[in-house]
Protein backbone atom coordinates (compact mmCIF):
# COMPACT_ATOMS: atom_id res chain seq x y z
CA UNK A 1 0.00 0.00 0.00
CA UNK A 2 1.17 3.46 -0.45
CA UNK A 3 1.98 5.96 2.15
CA UNK A 4 -0.14 8.89 2.68
CA UNK A 5 1.17 12.13 3.52
CA UNK A 6 -1.88 13.68 5.70
CA UNK A 7 -0.55 17.19 6.00
CA UNK A 8 0.02 17.22 2.49
CA UNK A 9 -3.92 16.36 1.90
CA UNK A 10 -5.28 18.76 4.09
CA UNK A 11 -2.81 21.32 2.57
CA UNK A 12 -0.62 22.07 5.90
CA UNK A 13 3.07 22.07 7.29
CA UNK A 14 4.01 19.37 10.21
CA UNK A 15 4.38 22.38 12.59
CA UNK A 16 1.03 23.54 12.61
CA UNK A 17 -1.25 23.54 15.70
CA UNK A 18 -4.15 21.97 16.17
CA UNK A 19 -6.44 25.30 15.48
CA UNK A 20 -5.10 25.22 12.26
CA UNK A 21 -5.99 21.41 11.34
CA UNK A 22 -9.08 22.37 12.26
CA UNK A 23 -9.76 25.51 10.06
CA UNK A 24 -8.03 23.84 6.99
CA UNK A 25 -10.60 20.40 7.73
CA UNK A 26 -13.29 23.01 7.85
CA UNK A 27 -12.21 24.57 4.90
CA UNK A 28 -12.03 21.86 2.98
CA UNK A 29 -14.91 19.97 4.07
CA UNK A 30 -17.43 23.01 3.03
CA UNK A 31 -15.92 22.63 -0.68
CA UNK A 32 -15.80 19.05 -1.32
CA UNK A 33 -18.40 17.52 0.64
CA UNK A 34 -20.68 15.30 -1.45
CA UNK A 35 -23.69 16.77 -0.32
CA UNK A 36 -22.98 20.24 -0.75
CA UNK A 37 -20.35 19.56 -3.57
CA UNK A 38 -20.65 19.22 -7.74
CA UNK A 39 -16.83 19.28 -8.16
CA UNK A 40 -16.14 16.13 -10.00
CA UNK A 41 -14.45 13.43 -7.46
CA UNK A 42 -15.63 15.11 -4.63
CA UNK A 43 -16.56 12.50 -3.09
CA UNK A 44 -13.26 10.63 -3.05
CA UNK A 45 -11.73 13.75 -2.06
CA UNK A 46 -14.01 14.22 1.10
CA UNK A 47 -13.21 10.73 2.46
CA UNK A 48 -9.86 11.26 1.90
CA UNK A 49 -9.57 14.95 3.38
CA UNK A 50 -11.86 13.15 6.31
CA UNK A 51 -9.16 10.32 6.60
CA UNK A 52 -6.16 13.01 6.77
CA UNK A 53 -8.34 15.01 10.00
CA UNK A 54 -9.47 11.74 11.71
CA UNK A 55 -5.19 11.02 12.19
CA UNK A 56 -3.75 14.76 12.72
CA UNK A 57 -6.70 15.90 15.09
CA UNK A 58 -6.52 13.09 17.45
CA UNK A 59 -3.00 13.97 19.12
CA UNK A 60 -2.35 10.32 20.25
CA UNK A 61 -2.61 9.10 16.59
CA UNK A 62 -0.96 12.57 15.44
CA UNK A 63 2.22 11.68 17.05
CA UNK A 64 2.17 8.06 16.61
CA UNK A 65 2.00 9.45 12.66
CA UNK A 66 4.54 12.17 13.31
CA UNK A 67 6.91 9.25 14.48
CA UNK A 68 6.35 7.74 11.09
CA UNK A 69 6.30 10.80 8.58
CA UNK A 70 10.15 11.52 8.69
CA UNK A 71 10.80 7.98 7.36
CA UNK A 72 8.65 8.08 4.59
CA UNK A 73 7.29 10.02 1.23
CA UNK A 74 3.82 9.78 -0.21
CA UNK A 75 3.10 7.57 -2.63
CA UNK A 76 6.21 5.30 -1.50
CA UNK A 77 5.36 1.42 -0.80
CA UNK A 78 4.41 0.88 2.92
CA UNK A 79 4.11 -1.46 5.33
CA UNK A 80 4.03 -0.70 9.05
CA UNK A 81 7.39 -0.70 11.00
CA UNK A 82 7.27 -3.63 13.84
CA UNK A 83 7.36 -1.14 16.47
CA UNK A 84 4.26 0.65 14.88
CA UNK A 85 2.32 2.16 17.85
CA UNK A 86 4.79 1.30 20.89
CA UNK A 87 3.77 3.51 23.51
CA UNK A 88 0.74 4.93 22.51
CA UNK A 89 -3.01 4.01 23.07
CA UNK A 90 -5.45 4.73 20.30
CA UNK A 91 -8.81 5.57 20.94
CA UNK A 92 -11.86 5.13 18.94
CA UNK A 93 -11.98 8.81 17.69
CA UNK A 94 -14.69 10.75 16.22
CA UNK A 95 -15.68 8.17 13.37
CA UNK A 96 -17.78 4.81 13.81
CA UNK A 97 -16.39 1.50 12.26
CA UNK A 98 -18.74 2.01 9.57
CA UNK A 99 -17.11 5.25 8.11
CA UNK A 100 -13.48 4.03 8.81
CA UNK A 101 -14.79 1.02 6.27
CA UNK A 102 -14.43 4.20 3.87
CA UNK A 103 -10.93 4.72 4.63
CA UNK A 104 -7.85 3.67 3.16
CA UNK A 105 -5.47 0.39 3.31
CA UNK A 106 -3.04 2.46 4.75
CA UNK A 107 -5.13 3.94 7.22
CA UNK A 108 -6.63 0.62 8.77
CA UNK A 109 -3.50 -0.75 8.91
CA UNK A 110 -2.07 1.75 11.31
CA UNK A 111 -5.35 2.38 12.94
CA UNK A 112 -7.69 -0.35 12.32
CA UNK A 113 -7.49 -2.07 15.38
CA UNK A 114 -9.79 0.84 16.98
CA UNK A 115 -12.31 -0.77 16.31
CA UNK A 116 -11.94 -3.90 18.00
CA UNK A 117 -15.02 -4.55 19.58
CA UNK A 118 -15.60 -4.35 23.09
CA UNK A 119 -17.05 -6.72 25.01
CA UNK A 120 -19.65 -9.54 23.07
CA UNK A 121 -22.73 -8.21 24.85
CA UNK A 122 -25.87 -9.43 22.52
CA UNK A 123 -26.62 -6.36 19.69
CA UNK A 124 -27.95 -6.21 16.70
CA UNK A 125 -25.49 -5.32 14.00
CA UNK A 126 -25.64 -1.79 12.70
CA UNK A 127 -27.45 -1.33 9.43
CA UNK A 128 -25.60 -0.79 6.35
CA UNK A 129 -25.75 1.34 3.28
CA UNK A 130 -24.76 1.45 -0.18
CA UNK A 131 -24.92 2.40 -3.83
CA UNK A 132 -25.47 0.49 -6.45
CA UNK A 133 -25.83 1.98 -9.89
CA UNK A 134 -27.81 -0.27 -12.71
CA UNK A 135 -28.64 0.45 -16.61
CA UNK A 136 -31.89 2.03 -16.99
CA UNK A 137 -32.67 -1.68 -19.09
CA UNK A 138 -32.74 -3.26 -15.75
CA UNK A 139 -35.80 -1.39 -14.91
CA UNK A 140 -37.67 -2.83 -17.65
CA UNK A 141 -36.59 -6.52 -17.56
CA UNK A 142 -35.49 -6.61 -13.93
CA UNK A 143 -31.90 -8.13 -13.54
CA UNK A 144 -29.44 -9.84 -11.15
CA UNK A 145 -26.50 -7.76 -10.32
CA UNK A 146 -23.31 -8.43 -8.55
CA UNK A 147 -22.03 -5.73 -5.80
CA UNK A 148 -18.84 -5.90 -4.13
CA UNK A 149 -18.63 -4.59 -0.46
CA UNK A 150 -15.93 -3.61 1.76
CA UNK A 151 -17.05 -4.41 5.55
CA UNK A 152 -14.95 -4.63 8.98
CA UNK A 153 -14.57 -8.21 9.87
CA UNK A 154 -12.52 -10.14 13.40
CA UNK A 155 -9.65 -12.16 11.96
CA UNK A 156 -8.10 -15.16 14.24
CA UNK A 157 -6.58 -12.70 16.70
CA UNK A 158 -9.01 -10.63 17.20
CA UNK A 159 -8.34 -7.87 15.11
CA UNK A 160 -11.07 -5.89 12.81
CA UNK A 161 -9.91 -5.83 9.16
CA UNK A 162 -11.27 -5.14 5.89
CA UNK A 163 -12.65 -7.96 3.43
CA UNK A 164 -13.77 -7.52 0.61
CA UNK A 165 -17.23 -9.26 0.02
CA UNK A 166 -19.94 -10.04 -3.16
CA UNK A 167 -23.20 -10.12 -2.95
CA UNK A 168 -25.77 -11.50 -6.13
CA UNK A 169 -28.92 -9.01 -5.45
CA UNK A 170 -31.93 -9.44 -7.86
CA UNK A 171 -33.13 -5.82 -8.97
CA UNK A 172 -36.86 -6.09 -9.68
CA UNK A 173 -38.59 -5.26 -12.71
CA UNK A 174 -40.04 -1.32 -12.13
CA UNK A 175 -37.39 -0.04 -9.93
CA UNK A 176 -36.90 3.29 -9.74
CA UNK A 177 -34.05 5.49 -9.25
CA UNK A 178 -33.90 6.87 -6.18
CA UNK A 179 -35.69 3.83 -4.58
CA UNK A 180 -34.39 1.75 -2.18
CA UNK A 181 -33.73 -2.32 -2.28
CA UNK A 182 -33.80 -3.31 1.88
CA UNK A 183 -31.73 -6.92 2.06
CA UNK A 184 -32.87 -8.11 5.99
CA UNK A 185 -29.28 -9.56 7.50
CA UNK A 186 -26.92 -8.30 5.32
CA UNK A 187 -25.72 -5.15 7.41
CA UNK A 188 -23.26 -5.65 9.78
CA UNK A 189 -23.52 -9.02 11.76
CA UNK A 190 -24.87 -8.89 15.34
CA UNK A 191 -22.95 -9.33 18.11
CA UNK A 192 -23.60 -12.31 21.15
CA UNK A 193 -25.63 -14.25 18.51
CA UNK A 194 -28.07 -11.51 18.19
CA UNK A 195 -28.98 -10.71 14.67
CA UNK A 196 -27.24 -9.27 11.61
CA UNK A 197 -28.42 -5.37 10.86
CA UNK A 198 -30.27 -4.84 7.31
CA UNK A 199 -28.34 -3.70 3.80
CA UNK A 200 -29.51 -0.52 2.00
CA UNK A 201 -28.85 -0.06 -1.22
CA UNK A 202 -30.04 2.59 -3.00
CA UNK A 203 -30.69 2.83 -6.94
CA UNK A 204 -29.80 4.96 -9.24
CA UNK A 205 -29.64 4.45 -13.05
CA UNK A 206 -26.83 5.46 -15.45
CA UNK A 207 -27.10 8.04 -17.38
CA UNK A 208 -28.84 6.73 -20.73
CA UNK A 209 -27.65 7.87 -23.88
CA UNK A 210 -31.34 8.46 -25.30
CA UNK A 211 -33.71 8.48 -22.61
CA UNK A 212 -34.04 11.13 -19.54
CA UNK A 213 -35.83 9.93 -16.42
CA UNK A 214 -38.26 11.85 -14.17
CA UNK A 215 -39.84 9.62 -11.56
CA UNK A 216 -41.25 6.31 -13.65
CA UNK A 217 -41.15 8.62 -16.85
CA UNK A 218 -39.13 8.52 -19.54
CA UNK A 219 -38.64 11.57 -22.30
CA UNK A 220 -36.39 12.03 -25.86
CA UNK A 221 -35.53 14.12 -28.73
CA UNK A 222 -37.25 12.84 -31.18
CA UNK A 223 -36.24 14.51 -34.68
CA UNK A 224 -38.87 15.31 -37.79
CA UNK A 225 -38.52 16.76 -41.10
CA UNK A 226 -40.18 19.98 -41.98
CA UNK A 227 -42.76 18.30 -43.92
CA UNK A 228 -43.21 15.55 -41.11
CA UNK A 229 -43.75 18.08 -38.77
CA UNK A 230 -45.65 20.32 -41.08
CA UNK A 231 -47.98 17.89 -43.35
CA UNK A 232 -47.98 14.92 -39.91
CA UNK A 233 -46.72 11.90 -40.38
CA UNK A 234 -46.19 7.86 -39.20
CA UNK A 235 -43.16 7.67 -37.78
CA UNK A 236 -40.58 5.52 -36.08
CA UNK A 237 -39.46 5.91 -33.08
CA UNK A 238 -37.79 3.82 -30.69
CA UNK A 239 -38.46 2.57 -26.93
CA UNK A 240 -37.13 0.79 -24.26
CA UNK A 241 -39.43 -2.54 -24.84
CA UNK A 242 -38.70 -1.91 -29.04
CA UNK A 243 -39.16 0.14 -32.53
CA UNK A 244 -43.05 1.57 -32.38
CA UNK A 245 -44.86 3.27 -34.86
CA UNK A 246 -45.81 6.96 -33.74
CA UNK A 247 -48.07 9.22 -35.34
CA UNK A 248 -47.30 13.25 -35.63
CA UNK A 249 -49.85 15.40 -35.63
CA UNK A 250 -50.36 17.71 -38.74
CA UNK A 251 -48.69 21.38 -37.28
CA UNK A 252 -46.78 20.21 -35.00
CA UNK A 253 -43.58 22.73 -33.85
CA UNK A 254 -40.32 21.91 -32.10
CA UNK A 255 -40.81 21.45 -28.43
CA UNK A 256 -44.21 19.70 -28.87
CA UNK A 257 -44.42 16.80 -26.49
CA UNK A 258 -45.89 13.73 -27.34
CA UNK A 259 -46.96 11.58 -24.46
CA UNK A 260 -47.00 7.55 -24.90
CA UNK A 261 -48.89 6.18 -22.12
CA UNK A 262 -47.46 3.43 -20.27
CA UNK A 263 -44.20 3.06 -22.65
CA UNK A 264 -41.86 4.60 -19.44
CA UNK A 265 -40.92 2.49 -16.53
CA UNK A 266 -42.93 -0.37 -15.67
CA UNK A 267 -45.50 -1.06 -12.54
CA UNK A 268 -48.78 0.13 -11.58
CA UNK A 269 -49.21 2.50 -12.25
CA UNK A 270 -46.57 2.23 -15.50
CA UNK A 271 -44.91 6.05 -16.23
CA UNK A 272 -45.22 7.31 -19.67
CA UNK A 273 -42.78 8.25 -22.74
CA UNK A 274 -42.77 11.54 -23.92
CA UNK A 275 -41.08 12.24 -27.31
CA UNK A 276 -40.43 15.88 -27.66
CA UNK A 277 -40.25 16.75 -31.56
CA UNK A 278 -37.27 19.04 -32.94
CA UNK A 279 -37.80 20.03 -36.43
CA UNK A 280 -34.32 19.56 -38.79
CA UNK A 281 -33.96 21.62 -41.32
CA UNK A 282 -32.50 19.81 -44.93
CA UNK A 283 -29.23 21.38 -45.80
CA UNK A 284 -29.60 23.92 -48.89
CA UNK A 285 -26.40 21.79 -49.70
CA UNK A 286 -27.80 21.28 -53.92
CA UNK A 287 -29.34 23.43 -56.44
CA UNK A 288 -32.60 21.65 -56.25
CA UNK A 289 -32.60 21.81 -52.52
CA UNK A 290 -31.74 26.02 -52.93
CA UNK A 291 -34.51 25.90 -55.48
CA UNK A 292 -37.33 24.65 -52.83
CA UNK A 293 -36.57 27.40 -50.15
CA UNK A 294 -36.89 30.33 -52.97
CA UNK A 295 -40.19 28.57 -53.37
CA UNK A 296 -40.84 28.93 -49.89
CA UNK A 297 -40.08 31.90 -49.62
CA UNK A 298 -41.59 33.32 -52.33
CA UNK A 299 -44.99 31.44 -51.74
CA UNK A 300 -45.50 30.85 -48.14
CA UNK A 301 -45.30 34.48 -46.64
CA UNK A 302 -44.13 33.17 -43.39
CA UNK A 303 -42.74 36.02 -40.81
CA UNK A 304 -41.57 33.66 -37.86
CA UNK A 305 -40.88 36.88 -35.69
CA UNK A 306 -44.23 38.49 -36.04
CA UNK A 307 -45.06 38.00 -32.02
CA UNK A 308 -41.76 39.80 -31.91
CA UNK A 309 -43.53 43.28 -33.31
CA UNK A 310 -40.65 42.86 -36.06
CA UNK B 1 -18.52 -20.17 -6.66
CA UNK B 2 -21.95 -20.22 -7.27
CA UNK B 3 -24.01 -17.91 -4.88
CA UNK B 4 -27.29 -17.02 -3.77
CA UNK B 5 -29.21 -14.54 -5.12
CA UNK B 6 -30.72 -11.95 -2.72
CA UNK B 7 -33.97 -10.51 -3.13
CA UNK B 8 -34.49 -7.52 -1.05
CA UNK B 9 -37.83 -5.38 -0.34
CA UNK B 10 -38.22 -2.35 -2.53
CA UNK B 11 -38.72 1.21 -0.64
CA UNK B 12 -40.17 3.76 -2.73
CA UNK B 13 -43.13 6.25 -2.72
CA UNK B 14 -44.80 4.56 -0.36
CA UNK B 15 -44.20 4.43 3.49
CA UNK B 16 -43.50 2.30 5.08
CA UNK B 17 -40.38 2.36 7.98
CA UNK B 18 -41.25 2.74 11.09
CA UNK B 19 -39.61 5.21 13.63
CA UNK B 20 -37.62 2.56 14.73
CA UNK B 21 -36.23 1.19 11.73
CA UNK B 22 -35.66 4.99 10.29
CA UNK B 23 -33.51 5.54 13.49
CA UNK B 24 -31.68 2.15 13.24
CA UNK B 25 -30.49 3.30 9.51
CA UNK B 26 -29.26 6.28 9.97
CA UNK B 27 -27.54 4.84 13.01
CA UNK B 28 -29.55 7.26 15.82
CA UNK B 29 -32.05 7.84 18.31
CA UNK B 30 -35.44 7.65 18.24
CA UNK B 31 -35.57 10.78 20.06
CA UNK B 32 -33.56 12.60 16.66
CA UNK B 33 -36.17 11.27 14.21
CA UNK B 34 -38.52 12.60 16.33
CA UNK B 35 -36.75 16.13 16.35
CA UNK B 36 -36.45 16.05 12.91
CA UNK B 37 -40.45 15.83 12.17
CA UNK B 38 -40.70 18.64 14.50
CA UNK B 39 -39.19 21.07 13.11
CA UNK B 40 -40.73 19.80 9.47
CA UNK B 41 -37.69 18.27 7.37
CA UNK B 42 -39.58 14.90 7.89
CA UNK B 43 -43.07 14.18 7.32
CA UNK B 44 -44.46 11.19 8.12
CA UNK B 45 -47.97 9.54 7.51
CA UNK B 46 -49.83 8.48 10.28
CA UNK B 47 -50.93 10.12 13.44
CA UNK B 48 -49.47 8.87 16.49
CA UNK B 49 -45.51 8.62 16.61
CA UNK B 50 -45.47 4.52 16.80
CA UNK B 51 -47.63 4.62 13.68
CA UNK B 52 -45.54 7.11 11.66
CA UNK B 53 -44.27 5.42 8.51
CA UNK B 54 -41.58 7.01 6.19
CA UNK B 55 -40.51 6.70 2.81
CA UNK B 56 -37.24 5.90 0.39
CA UNK B 57 -36.81 10.03 0.71
CA UNK B 58 -37.21 10.38 3.98
CA UNK B 59 -34.15 7.89 4.82
CA UNK B 60 -31.96 9.73 2.29
CA UNK B 61 -32.86 13.22 3.98
CA UNK B 62 -32.30 12.08 7.10
CA UNK B 63 -28.70 10.51 6.62
CA UNK B 64 -27.85 13.73 4.80
CA UNK B 65 -28.78 15.44 7.67
CA UNK B 66 -26.90 13.39 10.19
CA UNK B 67 -23.88 14.05 7.92
CA UNK B 68 -24.62 17.87 7.44
CA UNK B 69 -24.75 17.79 11.08
CA UNK B 70 -21.97 15.53 12.29
CA UNK B 71 -19.32 17.08 10.05
CA UNK B 72 -19.86 21.10 9.77
CA UNK B 73 -21.27 20.94 13.36
CA UNK B 74 -25.02 22.41 11.73
CA UNK B 75 -27.44 22.88 14.09
CA UNK B 76 -30.63 21.11 13.11
CA UNK B 77 -32.16 24.56 11.69
CA UNK B 78 -28.96 24.80 9.59
CA UNK B 79 -29.28 22.04 8.70
CA UNK B 80 -32.54 22.14 7.56
CA UNK B 81 -31.49 25.84 5.38
CA UNK B 82 -28.98 23.71 3.89
CA UNK B 83 -30.94 21.31 2.45
CA UNK B 84 -33.81 23.44 1.26
CA UNK B 85 -30.74 25.77 -0.59
CA UNK B 86 -29.20 22.24 -2.10
CA UNK B 87 -32.64 21.30 -3.34
CA UNK B 88 -33.28 24.44 -4.70
CA UNK B 89 -30.44 24.28 -6.72
CA UNK B 90 -30.49 20.43 -7.45
CA UNK B 91 -34.46 21.48 -9.02
CA UNK B 92 -32.42 24.78 -10.99
CA UNK B 93 -29.83 22.39 -12.46
CA UNK B 94 -32.92 20.02 -13.57
CA UNK B 95 -34.35 22.64 -15.13
CA UNK B 96 -31.13 23.92 -17.11
CA UNK B 97 -30.46 19.97 -18.16
CA UNK B 98 -34.33 20.13 -19.22
CA UNK B 99 -33.71 23.18 -21.23
CA UNK B 100 -30.68 21.43 -22.94
CA UNK B 101 -27.75 23.17 -20.97
CA UNK B 102 -24.69 21.65 -19.81
CA UNK B 103 -24.72 22.79 -15.92
CA UNK B 104 -21.74 20.90 -15.50
CA UNK B 105 -20.01 23.26 -17.96
CA UNK B 106 -20.74 26.41 -16.98
CA UNK B 107 -21.31 26.59 -13.59
CA UNK B 108 -18.33 25.31 -10.92
CA UNK B 109 -18.66 26.55 -6.98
Amino acid sequence: MEFKDYYKILGLERTVTADDIKRAYRTLARKFHPDVSKEAGAEARFKEIGEAYEVLQDPEKRAAYDQLGARWQPGQEFTPPPDWGAGFEFTRGTVSPEEAVEFSDFFSSLFGNFARQADAHRARGEDRHAKIVIPLEDAFHGATRTITLRAPQLDAQGRVVLREHTLNVRIPKGIRDGQLIRLAGQGAPGAGGASGGDLYLEVHFDPHALYRVEGHDLSFTLPLAPWEAALGATVKAPTPTGVVEVKIPPGSQSGRRLRLKGRGIPGEPAGDLYLVLNVMLPPADTERAKELYHAMARDLAFNPRQALGV
Amino acid sequence: MEQDILTGSVIGDEAVLSIEELARACGAEVQWIIELVTVGLLEPQGAETTRWRFRAADLSCARRVARLQRDFDASLDAAAVMLDLLDQIEELRARLKRAGLDVDEGLRW
